[in-house]
């Protein structure tokens, strides 16, 4: 391996966070926005780097200065974090290269630079957390892409991002302070914050009743950050008022770094550990996850606005992917580690198309979009492909994910039958409430408001499509997400008794 | 006595408590954002308490001295404190922004503005 290779952990990191005070200077906001791509397109190539580099069963481990862990401070990266990597930085190239409309219209010129640079903080920060193996570097990197992402949140203009970023904000740091209790405890009782050590030293511990309190604080911390079903109360209104740049990128990605956490110490710190914790950790979820599919695709059948009902379709997803880890098996956790990765793609492309549609268009409820697609054919299109993904139509990215989590559901003998209804009875509403999109901008009497509008900028386009078009590339191909799922769901599984 | 050995937990968990019910409980925002800065704070006392070693003295080396307490907990409670002031400072900023906006600072205002 050349010098360079080694390095690229901690380089996924500094890139980015470097580049945030730079871009901070640069004046014409062009030059602002060209030193942000850069950024963050050299991540999203130092994350195919090393998913290219993992994908033969390595690992990437990077002692910070030189320091031996456990007591120096270690980064890893392995194939899960691998597959977030890609997610991370896959979201905020895309989101960059077709944001240049979107965010003028947003955001003041002058305060673009401003901008930019929060928005690397939060690209360093949510691709700090899978690269770390240190639970209080964790917790830093946690709360610099929750204080960036709030930032970006509330750039936009409208007002009401501000009393939504500021529930985000509360509550988030509820979350992430208990995530802080937890590892306190931990530390407590072991003396260690490096994961791996962690994992050892438990063993040693003779009273477990501390490590227990910590794996509940961890866990509840950790699904706040999630927008686990009930505790999402924060993710619509944020994602809703969001510039519309800013919500293709959180959406594909920040919640899935908090799961990613959340299954990395749940498996990995405490399922080989805690007696009965597997059999806890699936009673805790599952019923959760349950209800996050069915209430919340159920509250998205009737939102008018269209950003609001993608984001609610976004927390019945979150439910999928802990349906999925909370049967504690191989096929459970590859689901829902794959769909971590597909479902990022869905949405991804979906608000892609939100904001081509926003860019041209006053208004994002559905009757103020009512025809738009003779107008804007080429966006609605990638809307629907994208659509069609995240219902799990065959040939698409998020039919892999849903065939597999039905077998894995399966599997599960006769609760495996009604968590398969729950899974068909979440596609199903899913389909209605993408069809009452393609219905209102296909079928609807056409807007008189609209008749002087245009199709999105060309480069929007493209970048929308190339979102698109990968949900049914990973949908007939998909060898390197499903490789990288199914080793994630064993590294996570190797510590069970 | 062992409950009240442990005195420095009890006032972790009641400053925690009292941090999280203003959060909950206050509608004005910056009585939130006091709630949940106690709330953190309470956290920083628990780290701080368990890298006190009994009998133990600063972590410097000096002769004759051969009980030193963690200094660790310590170097990451700075951390975690600027953490905490940042979040704060973040905090008060949006509601500046909020009051520009809307004219209030009390939930159940700016709640009633944005639904007329």
């Amino acid at each position: 391996m050349s010098n360079l290779a080694h390095h690229l952990p901690a380089l996924q990191v500094i890139v980015p966070m470097l580049t945030a005070p730079l871009v901070m200077l640069l004046k014409p906001s062009g030059l602002a926005r060209a030193a942000a791509t850069a950024a963050s397109l050299l991540a999203f190539a130092i994350a195919v780097t090393m998913t290219i580099g993992v994908l033969d069963g390595s690992t990437f481990t990077y002692q910070m200065g030189s320091w031996p862990a456990p007591y120096g401070i270690e980064l890893g990266v392995d194939r899960f974090s691998a597959l977030l990597l890609l997610i991370v930085t896959g979201a905020s190239t895309f989101a960059l290269l077709a944001g240049r409309r979107s965010v003028d219209a947003d955001i003041d010129e002058s305060r673009q630079p401003l901008f930019y640079a929060a928005w690397l903080l939060a690209l360093a920060g949510l691709s700090g957390i899978p690269v770390a193996a240190d639970a209080f570097n964790i917790f830093v990197f946690m709360e610099i892409s929750s204080l960036a992402s709030y930032v970006i949140i509330a750039g936009g203009a409208d007002r009401r991002a501000l009393p939504a970023v500021f529930k985000y904000l509360i509550m988030g740091t509820i979350g992430a302070t208990f995530y802080l209790i937890g590892i306190g405890l931990i530390y407590l009782m072991t003396g260690t914050l490096n994961l791996a050590d962690m994992e050892l030293r438990i063993h040693e511990v003779a009273d477990q009743k501390p490590i227990l309190v910590a794996a509940g604080f961890i866990t509840i911390g950790l699904a706040l950050k999630a927008a686990l079903f009930p505790l999402h109360v924060w993710l619509p209104n944020a994602y809703t008022y969001a510039p519309n740049t800013v919500t293709v990128f959180l959406a594909a990605c920040s919640t899935k770094v908090s799961l990613y956490l959340l299954l990395r110490f749940d498996f990995f710190v405490f399922q080989g550990n805690l007696a009965g914790h597997d059999i806890q950790f699936a009673y805790f979820l599952m019923p959760l996850a349950v209800l996050a599919i069915l209430i919340a695709s159920g509250v998205a059948l009737f939102e008018q606005n269209i950003k609001r009902l993608l984001a609610y379709s976004s927390i019945a997803q979150i439910g999928y992917i802990l349906l999925g880890a909370s049967f504690v098996t191989v096929a459970g956790l590859t689901a829902s580690t794959v769909h971590l990765f597909n479902h990022a793609l869905a949405k991804g492309a979906l608000f892609l198309a939100v904001s081509c549609l926003a860019t041209q268009c006053l208004g994002l409820r559905l009757n103020d979009l009512g025809g738009v697609a003779k107008r804007m054919p080429w966006t609605a299109g990638a809307l629907v492909l994208a659509g069609l993904s995240l219902i799990g139509i065959p040939g698409t990215a998020g039919f892999i994910s849903k065939w597999y989590l039905i077998t894995a559901a399966l599997e599960q003998g006769s609760l495996g039958i009604a968590l398969v209804a729950v899974l068909v009875i979440g596609s199903l509403m899913a389909a209605v409430y993408i069809w009452r999109i393609v219905e209102s901008i296909y079928f609807a009497e056409p807007n008189a408001d609209l008749s002087a509008v245009r199709e999105a900028p060309r480069m929007m386009l493209a970048v929308t499509w190339l979102a698109a078009l990968a949900n049914l590339y990973f949908g007939l191909a998909p060898e390197v997400p499903m490789t990288l799922a199914a080793s994630a769901a064993e590294t996570l599984l190797e510590h069970l008794p | 006595m062992e409950l009240l050995g442990l005195y420095y937990y009890w006032v972790f968990a009641v400053l925690l408590m009292i941090g999280f019910y203003a959060v909950i409980a206050k509608p004005n925002l910056i009585k939130k954002l006091i709630g949940l800065s106690i709330f953190q704070a309470a956290v920083f006392l628990l780290y701080i308490t368990m890298g006190k070693v009994e009998g133990g003295t600063a972590p410097i080396f000096q002769d004759g001295v051969t009980v030193y307490s963690n200094p660790l907990p310590q170097v990451l409670i700075l951390t975690a404190i600027v953490v905490g002031i940042s979040t704060t400072a973040l905090g008060l900023g949006i509601v500046v922004r909020i009051k520009e906006e809307y004219g209030s600072i009390e939930e159940h205002d700016i709640q009633k503005r944005d639904r007329r």
